[in-house]
This record gives C-alpha cells, sequence and structure tokens, in this order.
C-alpha cells in the first residue's frame, strides 16, 4: 500500500491531490492512517499502531481501515497494486 | 497508559464550490429520549420499527390552535380530519378536547360512530358517498357536505323515504388566489355553479341547507387564500340571505394549514416558512368579521384541520441495518423504515436524526428503507453521522397520514405506541401477525394441497 | 467631523458574470468619509471572488446556506458575532431576504442591526403578484395571467396578442410569438422552477432601471436612474449610464411613500414610444450595478448604513447624468493555503 507521489496531509487535516487538482478534509484518525501509510506501514502495524493508542478493538477498527482504504482506492490516491 | 477515545477515519472531497463543514461537524442534533422515555427502551420492549404518538403534544397543539382562533372569534367548531389518522385513541383525544368528526368514506363514518360520536356531530365530506351511506347519515341528522349533482339527486330521492330533512351544505371551489386550483370537489364559485346548487336545495323540503363548505388545497403556505376564501363564502351566504330571508348557520373553511415538514423542492425548510396558527386565525377571522353578514348572526366558523394538528405528534423510531458503499464512494445506509411506513416522504425531506452521535464528522449520505425496491428511499442525499448496524434513528413529524396511507408490503406492520400525559405508555394498535394477514385470505379446496 | 465606527458583515461576494452586489455595496463603504468599518465577508462558498480581492474585507467567514434553517443560520451567526461583535448585517441576496427579515428581532436581541424590508413589501411585489401591486399602489403593469395547466393556454389568445413573455415563478422569461412556444418554454419552466407559469403582455420599449433606497417612512433617501447599454448572455449589464427622467423618479418617489419601503430596491420598467413606463419587476435589494450611483454623487450603502445605525440622513437631490460603468473581469492569482485556511477553518483574515 503505497500513497502516490507528492501528496501529504497538512497539520489541519487538509489534503491535495496536486495530479487531479482536488482537495480533502480529514479528520484526526484519518490524518494518523495516511501518515502510517505515507511511512511504508502495513496495514497490521497501522492496526497494531491504533490499537495501542486509542480504545477499539480490532474487528471494529478493521472494518473502519477496510472502509477507510477502500475510499482511498475510490479518490484515486493510492498507487494501484498488482496482485 | 490510559488509551484515547477512537473516532472512525472520514476523508470528505472537498468540493470548490460548496463547503459542507468548515470543521464546525455536524448540526444534527441527536435525539435519545421521547418525553423522557429512552428511544432504547421502547424498541426493545416493543420491536423495531415503532410509531411513537404524544398525547400531550397532541393536546397542547389543539388547545394552541383553538385559542388562536377563539381569541379573535366567539364560534368556533374544529372536526377531527379522520383520514389524516384514524387511529381510534387518537380520535378519542381529538373528541375528548371537543372535537366533532370530518369523514370522507362509510368506513370512516362506521368508525366515528364505534368512537361514540353523535351522528349530528359528523361532517360528511367527500365524493364517495353510496345510498345506504346517505341514508344513515340524513337518519342520524348529519352534516352531508354534497359534492356533486349527482349527490345532490341521490339526497332528493332518499331523504322522503327516511321521513327526515336533510341536514346540508355545499363544498364550494373557487380561485383563491393560490396554485393548484382545486376544482375537482364541490361547485365552482365563479361560473355560477354553487348558485344554482343552492337555488336547487333552499327551495326543497326535504333538505335544509346549514351551511357551506371550502377546502381550498393542501399544505396552503399564504394565510390571506383563506381569507379570499372566506370573503367568496360570506358573499354566498349574504346572497342567501337577500334572496330566501335565511341565516346559515355555519362556513366551513376545511384544513390544509401547512406542517412544520419541509416539502421536496422547497429551498428554505418548512420550520422556517410554515405559518403559524395566528397567522391563519388572523386571516379567517378578520375576512369573517370584515364580511357583510349580519352581527346578530355570524356563523360558526368549522375547522377541518388534520395535518397541523397532528403531524408534530408523531415518531417513528428504527434501526440501522447496515452500512454500504454505492458505486460512486457516497455512504448509504440501510434503516428497518421503508417508504410503506412512511408514504409521507414521496413528498417530504423528513428530518431523521441518530439517537446519539459519537463523533462529529458527517458523510454525505443516501438513506434506504429495507425493501426490495428501488423507490424505497427515506433520504436521497444527506449530511449524516456514521452509524453502524444496530444504532437507533428517530424520524420527526410523522403523525399526519402515515397510519393511514400505510402500505402492507411483504412484511408486518409495526405497533403504534402512544405516551400519555403522565409518560405512560400504551400499545394503540398492534403489530400485524401471520394470524391476522392471513385471517382474511381463503384458498379454494382445489388449492388446499401442493406437493412439491 | 467624528468617523462612525462600526463593523459590518456583507453577504454576496460572489462577484462573477452574474455578480452579487456584496462588492459593489464594500466600495460604497469604503469610498465614504463618515464611515470607518472594518468590513466581514459572510460567504457561502470557498470560491467566492470578493473574499480573494484585495482591500475590500478585513475577515472572512463561511455560513451555510439559509437553505439549512434559520436555527444553523443563526447558531453560525451568533458564533462569528461572539468572537467578532458585528454592528450591522447587509444581507445582499434574494435568497436569503426571507430569513433575515424572520431573524430581525433575534439580531437586534443580539445588537446587530439590518436595514431590510419588512415581511409583507417583500411578498406583495413577487412576480406573480404584480398585477394586483400595480392596482394597489397605482402604478402602471404589464397585463398578466397565471397559467397552471397545459389548458390555460388556449386562453391566451382571449386576452392578449402575441407576442407574449412567459416567465416561471422566480426566474427564467422568454419571449413566445405562437401558442406552440408557449408550450415549449412552459415545459422548459415547469421543468425547472415548477408551477405557476406567468403569461405577460410583451411591452415594446426600452428597458430601464434604478437603484433606491427608502427609509421606511415614506421618503426617497435616494434615486438614480439608469439604461444598461450591454448585456451579457444572462440579462446581466455589463454596462450602463445614468439617466435624466424625472418620470422614472417619480414613479421611484411615488412608489416608495406609498409603500414606506424600507431598504435598496431596484426597479425594472419598460419605457415606451410613447414615454409611458411600465413596470416589470421589483428587487427587493440593491443591485449589483449601485457603485454606478456611488459614482453619480448618490452613495448609497453609506446612506443605508447611516439609516441603520439611526442616523439622520439627508436625501440625495442630485446625480451626475451621463455617468457610465462598464463592467471587466480580471484574473486574481491565489494561493492553495488560502483555499485549505478558508475549507477547513471556514474562516480566512485578510
Amino acid at each position: 500500500m503505497k500513497l502516490k507521489k507528492n501528496i501529504a496531509v497538512s497539520e489541519n487535516g487538509f489534503l491535495f491531490d496536486p495530479h487531479s487538482g482536488e482537495s480533502y478534509s480529514l479528520n484526526k484518525t484519518a490524518q494518523l492512517i495516511v501518515k502510517l501509510i505515507s511511512e511504508g506501514k502495513t496495514e497490521v502495524e497501522i492496526m497494531n499502531s491504533i490499537m495501542k493508542k486509542y480504545d477499539v478493538e480490532s474487528s471494529a477498527l478493521q472494518r473502519y481501515l477496510d472502509d477507510f482504504i477502500m475510499m482511498l482506492h475510490q479518490m484515486n490516491l493510492l498507487e494501484k497494486e498488482d496482485n | 497508559m490510559k488509551k484515547l477515545k477512537f473516532e472512525r477515519p472520514v476523508i470528505n472531497h472537498i468540493n470548490a464550490g460548496v463547503p459542507d463543514k468548515f470543521g464546525r461537524g455536524t448540526t444534527i442534533q441527536a435525539i435519545s429520549d421521547i418525553e423522557d422515555i429512552a428511544v432504547e427502551d421502547f424498541l426493545s420492549q416493543y420491536g423495531s420499527p415503532l410509531y411513537v404518538i404524544s398525547e400531550k403534544i397532541i393536546r397542547d397543539t389543539y388547545r394552541e390552535a383553538l385559542s388562536a382562533f377563539k381569541t379573535r372569534y366567539p364560534k368556533v367548531q374544529f372536526a377531527w380530519s379522520y383520514k389524516t389518522n384514524y387511529l381510534n385513541a387518537v380520535c378519542k383525544i381529538f373528541h375528548q378536547e371537543g372535537s366533532w368528526a370530518e369523514v370522507v368514506s362509510g368506513f370512516e363514518y362506521e368508525k366515528a360512530i364505534a368512537n361514540g360520536v353523535p351522528g349530528s356531530k359528523i361532517i360528511f365530506n367527500g365524493p364517495d358517498k353510496s345510498k345506504e351511506d346517505l341514508k344513515r347519515a340524513i337518519e342520524n341528522g348529519s352534516l352531508i357536505h354534497i359534492d356533486h349533482f349527482d349527490e345532490l339527486y341521490d339526497i332528493m330521492n332518499i331523504a322522503p323515504k327516511t321521513g327526515k330533512k336533510a341536514k346540508v351544505a355545499i363544498r364550494v371551489n373557487m380561485d383563491a388566489g393560490i396554485y393548484p386550483h382545486w376544482d375537482r370537489f364541490g361547485f365552482n364559485y365563479e361560473n355560477g355553479e354553487a348558485w344554482t346548487a343552492i337555488n336547487k336545495i333552499m327551495p326543497n323540503t326535504d333538505m335544509e341547507l346549514i351551511g357551506l363548505h371550502t377546502h381550498i388545497g393542501t399544505y396552503i403556505m399564504t394565510p390571506t387564500a383563506y381569507a379570499i376564501a372566506v370573503s367568496k363564502l360570506a358573499a354566498l351566504a349574504v346572497r342567501i340571505k337577500i334572496k330566501y330571508d335565511y341565516h346559515l348557520k355555519y362556513l366551513d373553511l376545511g384544513g390544509g394549514f401547512a406542517s412544520k415538514n419541509t416539502l421536496k423542492g422547497a429551498y428554505l425548510p418548512g420550520s422556517d416558512t410554515c405559518p403559524s396558527f395566528d397567522d391563519y386565525a388572523k386571516a379567517i377571522t378578520d375576512a369573517l368579521n370584515n364580511s357583510d353578514i349580519q352581527y346578530d348572526h355570524m356563523p360558526t366558523l368549522f375547522l377541518e384541520t388534520g395535518r397541523a394538528l397532528i403531524d408534530d405528534a408523531g415518531y417513528l423510531l428504527g434501526t440501522v441495518l447496515a452500512n454500504k458503499r454505492l458505486l460512486d464512494g457516497r455512504r448509504s445506509l440501510i434503516i428497518d423504515i421503508g417508504v410503506n411506513n412512511l408514504f409521507t416522504s414521496f413528498w417530504y425531506e423528513h428530518q431523521i436524526v441518530p439517537t446519539k452521535i459519537k463523533q462529529r464528522d458527517t458523510e454525505d449520505t443516501t438513506i434506504y428503507g429495507p425493501l426490495c425496491m428501488n423507490i424505497d428511499i427515506i433520504r436521497a442525499a444527506v449530511q449524516f453521522p456514521l452509524l453502524e448496524k444496530g444504532d437507533q434513528v428517530v424520524i420527526k413529524r410523522i403523525g399526519a397520514y402515515n397510519m393511514t396511507q400505510w402500505l402492507q408490503f411483504i412484511t408486518y406492520r409495526p405497533k403504534v405506541v402512544l405516551i400519555d400525559l403522565d409518560g405512560k405508555t400504551h400499545v394503540i394498535r398492534e403489530n400485524e401477525t401471520h394470524e391476522s394477514m392471513n385471517a382474511l385470505d381463503k384458498i379454494p379446496d382445489h388449492l388446499k394441497e401442493i406437493q412439491l | 467631523m467624528k468617523k462612525l465606527k462600526l463593523t459590518i458583515a456583507v453577504t454576496g461576494l460572489n462577484n462573477t458574470d452574474n455578480p452579487g452586489p456584496g462588492i459593489p455595496v464594500i466600495r460604497g463603504i469604503r469610498d465614504s468619509k463618515e464611515i470607518e468599518a472594518r468590513i466581514i465577508g459572510l460567504a457561502y462558498e470557498n470560491l467566492e471572488p470578493g473574499i480573494y480581492m484585495p482591500q475590500m474585507l478585513d475577515k472572512t467567514y463561511m455560513i451555510p446556506y439559509p437553505s439549512s434553517g434559520i436555527e444553523a443560520y443563526m447558531e453560525r451567526i451568533e458564533e462569528i458575532h461572539k468572537k467578532d461583535p458585528i454592528n450591522l448585517i447587509i444581507p445582499n441576496l434574494d435568497a436569503e431576504l426571507y430569513t433575515f427579515m424572520k431573524a430581525e428581532p433575534r439580531l437586534k436581541e443580539l445588537g446587530i442591526r439590518t436595514f431590510v424590508p419588512t415581511l409583507e413589501q417583500f411578498e406583495e411585489r413577487h412576480k406573480a403578484n404584480l398585477e394586483t401591486y400595480g392596482k394597489k399602489y397605482g402604478i402602471k403593469v404589464p397585463k398578466s395571467m397565471i397559467l397552471t395547466g397545459h389548458h390555460d393556454i388556449q386562453k391566451i389568445q382571449d386576452e392578449f396578442e402575441y407576442p407574449v413573455l412567459v416567465k416561471g415563478k422566480f426566474y427564467d422569461a422568454y419571449i413566445a410569438y405562437n401558442p406552440e412556444q408557449v408550450v415549449n418554454h412552459y415545459n422548459k419552466i415547469t421543468a425547472k422552477w415548477g408551477l405557476p407559469i406567468i403569461i405577460q403582455e410583451f411591452i415594446k420599449g426600452t428597458e430601464v432601471n434604478v437603484v433606491a433606497l427608502g427609509d421606511g417612512k415614506g421618503n426617497t433617501v435616494a434615486a438614480v436612474p439608469m439604461r444598461k447599454l450591454f448585456i451579457t448572455d444572462k440579462g446581466k449589464a455589463w454596462s450602463g449610464i445614468t439617466l435624466a427622467d424625472e418620470e422614472m423618479i417619480r414613479i421611484t418617489n411615488h412608489l416608495i411613500s406609498k409603500t414606506k419601503w424600507r431598504g435598496g430596491m431596484e426597479l425594472e420598467m419598460i419605457k415606451t414610444n410613447k414615454n409611458e413606463y411600465y413596470m416589470i419587476e421589483i428587487n427587493p435589494r440593491i443591485p449589483a450595478w449601485v457603485y454606478l450611483a456611488v459614482g453619480a454623487g448618490q452613495n448609497i450603502p453609506e446612506a443605508l448604513v447611516k439609516l441603520a445605525m439611526g442616523e439622520k440622513v439627508k436625501p440625495f437631490e442630485t446625480y451626475k447624468v451621463g455617468k457610465m460603468f462598464i463592467r471587466y473581469s480580471w484574473d486574481l492569482l491565489g494561493n492553495i493555503d488560502e483555499f485549505e485556511q478558508l475549507s477547513i477553518f471556514g474562516e480566512i483574515e485578510k
């Protein structure tokens, strides 16, 4: 899982995609996940890192994370993965 | 170390034109309880979905409306519009408050009689009255509001056989300066049809013309339209006095007051634009007081307000069945309330809220009902907080028409619960069951056996 | 002379090819020698050009659309007012007026003034009521008729000579030369705006306009007549010139004294070859071309501010004839961080 080039989230939770010219707003949790993705973390590492810090069960988090990553794909913010 | 409260990750596209949040989060206010009873408790005790009706709101609204009129005009009589909500308990509350009954079919007429309304306090409206209906209404001394000439002739024939004088009014339709102009009910004012009908009734010894009725439309936002209607009915009343030296006993202005629900396509929400009872009362009573009707013979003002008296008192409670992403990434929420239980969702943007808000983020959401039908949409697009399966929702202002126009489809209709003035709950209509649904079905002998 | 020190909030910053009056109103206030204003922009969309224009606004706040309801709308105004106390709001868009008229008592309680027409003044001048309005106030208006269904179209020829104007309740107007064209326009307009459709007598002549200000007591404080010289494909003035026309001023004074109009207004009239004037529309707010009036010697925004603040205002008596305005477009440059600031926090300091 890799973010497209030149994509970064500001401290305010504002994400500008220079490829498409689109802008997005992210809440704190979403900002953290995007940061972890940009650091090259795997899904499992992201899950562990969030569960260490926040009060959330892994099954629920898995659901939210799947949904969120699907949205990142939908918004074309992630590199296409070769299966 | 204590862990931090978790919030679901949310990413929203920022539209170049329209800002949807700017850091403010949702303005939707959760409704966790209704008159101090938790929504959760309602649903666990009575099942989901569930209709809840507040007796207090009904009585308060009724009294507010009555006082808006009574303080301006002493002779006022409300008649409860059965078709708006004819659950017996609801009708009885209105009757306890002093409302007569306004019915539009033999079925509603039977309901009113069974609810203990004296025949002479039933107003019988509508284009569909059978000869049997008319005979019974004449015998009971009910007020028959004649819709068309065929009905007028029916009454001329039936009344002599009952040995009683039929008490009648005619329904008048007119140009009250609003659109659409309803010309399919009653006799037209402008083209003289109403006057012709009056001239057939007045000399007839088997009929007594007691009043005049009009119903100018539905969800009327301009009170002045009622003032125009009053002045036209009053003009007819004065003309009757001149020609027949006869005073009418009442003018019935029908219903049509708007509720605070927002019509689809309206720019401003209904809660901002809906006129108050005072606005309607002022327009109507000013027009009456300023009319040429003789001061000593001012008629009673009848009102058949339905929607505006009951809409606010009804709630529909339900449960989230699932979350789904649509093809374009939009969130969709499936709840157990379908359009069959919320018929009014075809013309209102109903206000739907969760029972609790866990985080302030919202997403553009489509809210679907549970029916296997594409038209089953409760809200097509609404900025909505993120809910999960099992979370509960409340839809406000559903008291009018939903419990009469509801459709039985693919599952049983739910219970209706009333909260009384002491905060006690009562089931006022049971949910359907396999037995009650099957009770009317009949199977011919040759279809009884099947073998698969 | 001591200057009036005020914080004034202004809407209608959409200075696009169909411009809102916000920026011209602000220019009038900025030009004033009597008012020292801190000007707050209230914006609905984060790309309203006025937000980004230099020297216009001191600060901008995003606000929700009036369609979100008075509660949500007022909650946001109160939130802004707490941070940044406002003396006066000048709403400049048709769609907001109803909300501001309804919210007037609440705003007053907060110490925020407005200077808008009353609900009655606002409602009775609606397009569909024009004929009644004309009769009530003794002004000439085109004959009109309401269509509520296709079956009414045949009735047009009994009352009108073609061509006629086919109008929607709020927007859109087309000329039709025969019943077939009426059907066409009828379908187009009802699909967009619903019923009713208004059929209006087509008056041949020149369209002329007046920007005016009423003090709410029947006095005309300002009135400047103008003729559009060039019109965009959206029917908006791209250029105009002030006229010496006493009849237009007389009609304006007459209407304001009869209606006791409060606030800014724009009168749209047709002047025929026989020098008759027909009122075709009354807009209940200052128009976007108001800066022409400022340039011609009647600073209407300044006068409106003073009236709202309860100051005495001497009515303007003259204006320069032959003053022109020519609109032009200009590409402002901005950076994504301004857009970010506005989108995430809903406010931006200039």
